[in-house]
């Protein structure tokens, strides 16, 4: 199913008796989202993703804009006639019923003409557990169950119905390290075999990345940028998205475009012809670093770790805005340290500028 | 566009009988209200007829156009209310004073010290919780009697003051302070009953309010064992004044005097509860039954 | 190291023992004896004598017609209020936390009860129902709008009077079961709710498979605190009714042991120790029942 987000709002009265406006949670919201893909609404905290998703669930109502399901405009339709299926945060299972009872919970609800025999509810009910591989676990009660079996308890719910759209809120967050690996791929499976399009929310840009047919990153209710997660991260469009995307984070530093070049410091480091002198903040991914004996950007070295395929330069350099660059380099590279300097040039597809007042990027 | 106009309509008549249903809901709420205040407006309303009023109403009158304080000024001449009111104080305080005092120190001496036997000594506590009132109260009516404590502040007190519930309610809450404290202040060379006096029982405070207001509540409200142990009208605590003048105060039928009663009776309570009313409520959730 | 820990050993004891005295004289030794009392043949309270030892007592009180009537008013009352009680509190706490506006208001209006004196209040409950040469009272104000002929509700029928002890006792209690469930329903997450509301689920159906289940492990509480408390009724029946119970026909357990120990009939405190271990007996049983069925009901 195609779900198109047109220009939707939502705002709340705000709470604080000093600041009476309105705090806007979602701002002007334009989304087509094609039939079958795989959705990641990423951003910090109080971002309006989940506010997002709230919205296509229909448990909240826009403040203006509408939203469509295929042909459909669902926007005024209450939650339980849009066809969705809802994965929450904390899962919200039932505690008093078994796993089999709870899968069958939405199938119960069925009215009239949709409604469904014992044996034709049991069958779709357990086609939904052999999906998420939990019909061992019928009979357990929720509490007996791992976070992870929890999790795919709950989308086994949400799936049961076949609905036209799955939405998940934060469906990794409360799983450890490495169930969160395997759960993503799980995802990612599902989603694949069901064809249904998914929509999830997630802070975590990594996991959003890993998984994503595109990504949504948001700020402050704002849409930053829309694209397949390798087309965000190797050319974000401001300064927020570049920060947000990549482990370890992009480097950023304080720059000067002069005469045609690109100067961090006292270093020119990059041809920048046909830019108008200002002052930039420029970020560098830290695999946009190579070492070079005589390199136009000179730090002082840390230290370096060494972290099997790659190294790690850790470095310092006083227009550096954060405390420490990091440089990710192959480990086949011998590094030659002279009295605690580092030397790097840059790649420059590697390297973006951001015009110093808007933070939105500067092309090349 | 059929399937449109469907829905349309589903949303419709959702509404409406969203609409409905609070409708009703708050119906109801408010028929459940005036049940709960009718009794209050009644007592007010009688307290403020005058005797010859009242009883000229064979069909009662929801409201008076004369209202009279002379009934009021009956309740406290004609009858001892003034020291039935002095003696439920005297009675709450002291209880609630010395209570405070023996389950503070046994609170901490179960949360904080170790000594041998206290966790039997605590399991003992736990199963004293279960006794009822009404099968100790036959002995302690003999014992108080025998000690010629009858018609006395002390056998109406002493007996009172225990409360297993509330010491278990104050040892929950003393052991949620982290042991650093007592550590440092023991570092500090901090003795127990001062640590006791200047950190516990200040971070405990909401917890002892709490305490303080039910048992005042208990006191004010007690009526079995005042009943049982006093007989002399100086000793009368409000609820037996009341049935006192119930069967003998007032000449019987002066209804709108007794009315004056009640109300001075009930509202040093209310007050109290309006002013700590989230306390109060929290505090009864916790762990306060009646009836 | 041996000599710290019995000094302090010595203090945890001290700082225990004004509470050990009063819980020792008034409720462990009363205890105690109150078995002996109850097997204590003819005791005489004026020379502290008695015949001998055996079950007299406890023959003597369930022989007692007196006793048998404050038997059946107490079962009565026990089954007529505690099921009312906890079923209005719930639906109006359900009301309760479906609304916004006003609610805080109906909360603090609901729990007055709880904090007036159970006397003074009967003695308004009193006066509403009673019928009087002056006057029918209220509430037969009422009964004759509707048509209805007029009862004596205090010293009238049977069935008037425990229409009265009933309403008045369910209007004490309800302030605490409305506290205890709206608490209870506001602590169920919503997500549960929304969880449910994407499925489609009805509002009936809602309350039935989820809020209820969800707690009902309050809702057992509130039964056995209410089976408990309905079981030692007495001072409300005292307020509607007067002291002398067994006159009106309207005693309970509780008032029969009182009775028994102190006033016009007392100065049997073996009968009164008979009458309040059978009570304790009766109370406990149904609490281990009540136990043993929230066992097997409640889920997790």
């Amino acid at each position: 199913m195609e779900v198109v987000l047109q220009n939707l709002t939502k705002k709340f009265p705000s709470r604080d008796r000093k600041n009476r406006g309105d705090v806007v949670a979602v701002s002007d919201f334009s989304f087509e989202i094609p039939d079958g893909e795989l959705i990641g609404l990423l951003g910090p905290s109080g971002c309006g993703k989940s506010t997002t998703l709230n919205l296509i669930s229909g448990l909240q109502k826009p403040t203006s804009g509408r939203i469509f399901f295929g042909e459909d405009d669902v926007t005024d339709l209450p939650p339980e006639n849009r066809g969705i299926g809802l994965v929450f945060q904390n899962y919200a299972l039932y505690p008093h019923l078994t796993v089999e009872q709870n899968i069958l919970f939405p199938l119960q609800n069925l009215k009239g003409k949709d409604k469904l025999s014992k044996a034709e509810m049991l069958d779709k009910a357990y086609e939904a557990a052999k999906l998420v591989q939990i019909d061992e676990l019928m009979e357990r009660k929720p509490g007996q169950l791992s976070g992870g079996q929890q999790q795919r308890v709950a989308i086994a719910r949400a799936l049961v119905k076949m609905p036209r759209v799955l939405l998940l809120d934060e469906p990794l967050s409360n799983l450890d390290a490495r169930l969160r690996l395997q759960t993503r791929e799980e995802i990612r499976r599902i989603q694949r075999e069901t064809k249904i399009t998914t929509i999830f929310v997630t802070h975590d840009q990594e996991e959003a990345m890993s998984i994503s047919d595109r990504i949504v990153v948001m700020k402050e209710g704002v849409v930053q940028q829309i694209g397949k997660p390798q087309d965000v991260y190797d050319d974000p469009t401001n300064l927020f998205v570049a920060k947000f995307l990549g482990t370890p984070p992009v480097n950023v530093f304080k720059g000067q475009i002069k005469d045609g070049r690109l100067y961090i410091g006292e270093d020119a480091v990059l041809d920048v012809k046909g830019l108008s002198e200002k002052e930039v903040y420029v970020g560098i991914r830290p695999e946009g670093f190579l070492l070079q004996e005589n390199g136009p950007l000179c730090c002082k070295l840390n230290r370096v770790e060494v972290m099997g395929r790659d190294k790690s330069v850790v470095a310092e350099n006083k227009a550096s805005l954060n405390p420490a660059i990091r440089a990710i380099i192959g480990s086949e590279n011998n590094i030659n340290i002279q009295q605690g300097v580092v030397r790097f040039s840059l790649l420059p597809r590697k390297v973006f500028l951001f015009d110093k007042e808007t933070e939105e990027r500067i092309k090349l | 566009m059929d399937h449109k106009m469907d829905y349309d309509k589903i949303e419709r008549n959702a509404r409406v009988r969203q609409r409905v249903i609070n409708i009703i809901t708050y119906l109801f709420l408010a028929f459940w209200a005036v049940i709960v205040l009718f009794p209050f407006y009644w007592m007010i309303l009688t307290s403020v007829k005058s005797y010859g009023a009242y009883n000229s109403e064979f069909i009662p009158k929801f409201f008076t156009l004369s209202p009279t304080l002379q009934n009021y000024g009956d309740a406290f001449t004609t009858v001892p209310l003034g020291k039935y009111l002095t003696n439920t104080v005297l009675f709450a305080v002291v209880t609630t004073a010395i209570m405070l005092a023996v389950i503070t120190l046994a609170a901490f001496a179960f949360a904080r010290l170790q000594f041998k036997g206290k966790n039997i000594m605590f399991v003992i506590f736990l199963s004293l919780m279960m006794i009822p009132n009404e099968l100790v109260i036959i002995t302690n009516f003999v014992t108080v009697t025998n000690l010629d404590m009858r018609n006395t502040f002390a056998g109406l007190i002493l007996p009172s003051v225990m409360s297993v519930f509330y010491v278990y309610l104050l040892k929950e809450n003393f052991e949620q302070i982290p042991d650093s404290l007592y550590y440092a202040a023991k570092v500090d060379g901090t003795s127990d009953l001062k640590y006791l006096l200047k950190v516990m029982i200040p971070i405990s405070k909401p917890t002892l309010i709490t305490i303080t207001i039910l048992k005042v509540i208990e006191c004010w409200n007690s009526y079995v064992w005042p009943r049982l142990i006093t007989d002399d009208e100086n000793y009368y605590l409000v609820s037996n004044g009341i049935q006192e003048i119930r069967e003998n105060g007032f000449g019987r039928e002066n209804i709108p005097a007794m009315m004056a009663a009640v109300v001075v009776i009930s509202v040093p309570l209310i007050l109290l509860f309006l002013i700590f009313r989230k306390k109060v409520m929290e505090g009864v959730s916790r762990g306060g039954t009646k009836g | 190291m041996k000599k710290i820990l019995k000094n302090s050993s010595l203090k945890g004891w001290l700082y225990l023992l004004p509470a050990l005295l009063f819980l020792g004289i008034f409720m462990v030794y009363p205890l105690i004896d109150v078995f002996v009392y109850s097997f204590e043949e003819g005791y005489n309270s004026a020379s502290q004598t008695y015949f001998g030892v055996g079950s007299y007592n406890y023959s003597y009180v369930l022989h007692d017609p007196y006793f048998l009537q404050a038997v059946k008013n107490t079962f009565l009352l026990v089954i007529i209020t505690v099921p009312l009680s906890t079923g209005i509190a719930l639906l109006i706490s359900v009301g309760l936390n479906s609304i916004k506006p006003l609610r805080n208001l109906f909360q603090t209006v609901y729990f007055l009860p709880y904090v007036t004196n159970t006397l003074a209040v009967g003695l308004v409950f009193m006066i509403l129902f009673k019928k009087t040469a002056y006057s029918d009272g209220f509430i037969n104000l009422i009964i004759n709008w509707f048509g209805g002929a007029s009862v004596d509700f205090i010293e009238g029928p049977y069935w008037a009077k425990m229409f009265v002890l009933c309403f008045y006792t369910i209007w004490v209690v309800m302030p605490f079961k409305i506290l205890i469930l709206t608490s209870a329903l506001a602590s169920v997450n919503q997500e549960y709710y929304n969880a449910a509301k994407v499925d489609g689920t009805s509002k009936v159906r809602t309350f039935m498979r989820i809020t209820l289940p969800m707690i009902s492990p309050m809702i057992f509480y509130l039964i056995i605190t209410g089976f408990i408390g309905a079981f030692k009724a007495y001072s409300d029946v005292v307020a509607l009714f007067g002291t002398n119970l067994n006159a009106a026909e309207m005693n309970t357990i509780v008032g029969y042991v009182y009775d028994m120990l102190y006033g016009d009939s007392g100065g049997y405190p073996s009968y009164a120790s008979a009458a309040a271990i059978i009570l304790f007996a009766i109370v406990l049983t149904i609490t281990c029942i009540n136990l043993l069925i929230s066992k097997k009901n409640i889920h997790y």
